[in-house]
């Protein structure tokens, strides 16, 4: 019983999870990340109609009411923004705020008359899943929320299969959508009449921290890992299945909610996405902004042996004579130096430090870029004091083909301070 | 071959007639009617909030009419869609969306590929031609946030390039692009005429009118003039279209949204 319950509440977490993940992705996509989370409110009045039409905590005619009140808060939210020119977030706020407010008030006012509670609604409780069984001829065929999810799930995989490409223009460019007879404005509609039905169907099974959660940050995270649509969706859904595991052992060890313990894994998998996504992510960025300053301080001490050399070949600078040239803190110059090194750029001997030939023909080359941009600055105008700095900055960055414009654009003998512009290697 | 720019009795590519368009009840643009001759090279200019996106908007049935109607071949719109390709404004769609710029180009297909179809390999190859064609075709994996505006607006081409219509509507397709850009697509667009190709432009560069277009439609909340560039951009016409504020239409417009919200 133990690991069967355990199963049965990961199965309905992973369902719930992956459903909004997936209908989420889109909703990011297309900045409006809190519609998920309006909707997910803005449906109580329909559900509390339907339970009060129906007498009964029938499945379908819940269904029916939050999916027609969601298309009521959809039409209205548009219709507050387009024809009556309030602010889109604005009319959001206030559409689902009134609604949700109307839903208390019609659940509490007939609460006593219809099997049906604030609690059951708003704070499903995915702790209870195992003991909500659906009995189907007389024979328990496992917990009815894992039914319900496993349709929703199943329905939204089908809805953004079928509809990939419409769902994309549509999201992307809804006016080359309708240019191209694709109708943006249904699939809007579609998608949030399937967000209406995701939000019903977890609901009342997992509670609201979890959808509202789920809506936005698996496939926020997800975003963060790939440029490919159909990827971060992948992503987004893996992401909302592997918080639902997580959070289910962490709760387990912690005795705490499990709903709250997978909506905190999904938090921590977008923090690592953050810190770690390979091309937007901050360690990505940090690690390549130190990359470039080692790069930036070799380049100096290659530049400072051979002005060095310039002058006298048999010169050997010392080792704190390169660290300062680096002009950067010491870690990173002692860093740069050890890599000069280590790349054969740079020799030393019991005199000091020169450049070995590979490094030489670097730093002429460094040396070139240098001047050419000094040259190329007081062609300008720029007075002959004020172009060494820039020059400083651009010579790193400078590749053959801008140094070949470069060398095309200035006369290539001088600098402007009279000094000879190495010869360019190809 | 009869001369474009005078046609005879050929079925017009587009017939605006009487066509005007409000927003929030506030007209922008008033009584267009006009006939659009086929495989012409067409210029869309006047000042800001002249109307000019809103025109091809309105014939595109992206924005509701307030009154009057667009034919297309003789045809309504409706039935008519397939004909036109479209290049929006660079600013109207959101760069980082992660598509790259094989998958942007083959949107413009989506319309010959049908609801709920996947796009063929003809389809694909036919996107990999347009990229080619407008000298993107080494950008086809890049991500579309990665390109430069120029880059961007040349993508957009191509997409309307697959789209293999008769009739091209452009949405300022020469905003922030470099020179380079700018005669590369200005190729295309000569190309795609002597296809026979009917293409419009919203312009902003007066200086470029008379080389671009042999056709322009001069706007200021109405039609100042349209026909022939040799016959009708004229200074008499430029100082009506840009010399000015048009007082007497804003001011109506002016009255009749106020009107209607019954100040």
């Amino acid at each position: 019983m133990e690991l069967d319950s355990a199963f049965w509440i990961i199965l309905t977490g992973s369902l719930a999870s992956a459903s909004c993940a997936l209908l989420g992705t889109f909703l990011v996509l297309r900045k409006m990340s809190l519609l998920g989370d309006a909707l997910s409110h803005a449906v109580l009045p329909g559900i509390a109609i339907a339970f009060l039409l129906s007498d009964s905590r029938a499945i379908i005619p819940m269904f029916v009411g939050a999916a027609l009140c969601g298309l009521l808060t959809t039409l209205l939210i548009e219709a507050f923004h387009r024809k009556w020119n309030v602010q889109e977030d604005a009319s959001i706020g206030i559409v689902f705020t009134a609604l949700f407010a109307l839903g208390v008030v019609l659940v509490t006012a007939y609460a006593g008359q219809v099997d049906l509670d604030q609690e059951c609604v708003l704070y499903g409780e995915i702790a209870y899943t195992p003991w909500d069984t659906l009995i189907w001829n007389g024979v328990d065929v496992g917990p009815r929320p894992v039914w319900i999810l496993g349709v929703v799930f199943i329905l939204n995989i089908l809805f953004v299969c079928t509809l990939y490409k419409e769902l994309k223009i549509a999201s992307f460019d809804s006016a080359m959508a309708m240019a191209v007879g694709v109708n943006a404005t249904l699939i809007h509609y579609l998608l949030m009449g399937m967000v209406s039905l995701t939000t019903v169907a977890a609901f009342e099974s997992v509670g609201a921290i979890l959808v509202v959660a789920m809506f936005i940050v698996p496939g926020a995270s997800a975003y963060l890992w790939s440029d490919r649509l159909v990827t971060i969706l992948c992503l987004a859904v893996l992401f909302g299945v592997l918080s639902a595991w997580v959070g289910y052992w962490i709760a387990g060890i912690w005795d705490s909610s499990i709903a709250g313990a997978i909506v905190t894994v999904a938090g921590a998998i977008f923090l690592l996405s953050l810190l770690f996504s390979p091309n937007q992510g901050v360690i990505a960025r940090l690690w390549q902004r130190a990359a470039l300053s080692v790069q930036v301080a070799q380049d100096h001490m290659l530049l400072a042996l051979v002005r060095r050399f310039e002058v006298d070949e048999t010169h050997r600078s010392s080792r704190e004579e390169l660290l300062q040239a680096a002009s950067v803190s010491h870690l990173v110059s002692r860093l740069a130096l050890r890599s000069l090194e280590k790349s054969r750029l740079v020799v030393h001997d019991s005199q000091g430090w020169a450049l070995a030939a590979g490094g030489k023909q670097e730093a002429l080359r460094l040396l070139r870029n240098h001047r050419l941009w000094e040259t190329y600055l007081s062609g300008l105008g720029l007075p002959e004091n004020r172009v060494h700095g820039p020059a400083d900055a651009v010579e790193h960055f400078i590749g053959r083909q801008l140094a070949a414009e470069l060398g095309a654009e200035v006369d290539q003998s001088m600098d402007p301070q009279g000094k000879r512009i190495p010869l360019s290697d190809d | 071959m009869s001369d474009p720019v005078h046609p005879t009795e050929a079925v017009p590519p587009i017939q605006i007639h009487d066509m005007t368009i409000a927003y929030h009840k506030k007209p922008v643009l008033w009584d267009v009617d006009l006939d659009v001759p086929e495989g012409v090279l067409v210029g869309i200019i006047g000042p800001n909030g002249a109307g000019k996106s809103t025109m091809i908007k309105a014939v595109m049935d992206l924005i509701p009419k307030a009154s009057g109607w667009v034919k297309i071949y003789d045809r309504p719109y409706d039935q008519m869609r397939s004909a036109i390709g479209y290049v929006p404004q660079r600013e109207s769609v959101d760069w980082d969306f992660p598509v790259n710029a094989l998958d942007v180009v083959l949107m413009g297909r989506y319309g010959h590929v049908g609801w709920l179809r996947r796009p063929s390999s003809e389809d694909r190859r036919i996107a990999a031609e347009s990229l080619e064609k407008v000298g993107m075709a080494e950008f086809a994996q890049r991500q579309i946030s990665q390109l430069s505006g120029g880059q961007q607006q040349r993508v957009f081409l191509a997409r309307a390039l697959a789209q293999d219509a008769r009739i091209y509507m452009m949405d300022e397709p020469f905003a922030g692009v470099d020179a380079a850009t700018e005669r590369a697509i200005i190729d295309i667009l000569i190309e795609l005429r002597s296809q026979g190709k009917t293409i419009l432009v919203v312009h902003h560069d007066l200086q470029t009118v008379t080389a671009y277009f042999d056709w322009v439609i001069m706007l200021n909340m109405r039609v100042v003039a349209a026909g022939p560039t040799n016959e009708v951009f004229t200074d008499e016409n430029l100082q009506k279209t840009y010399g000015g504020r048009l007082t007497v239409l804003s001011q109506a417009a002016q009255a009749m949204a106020d009107h209607r919200r019954g100040n």
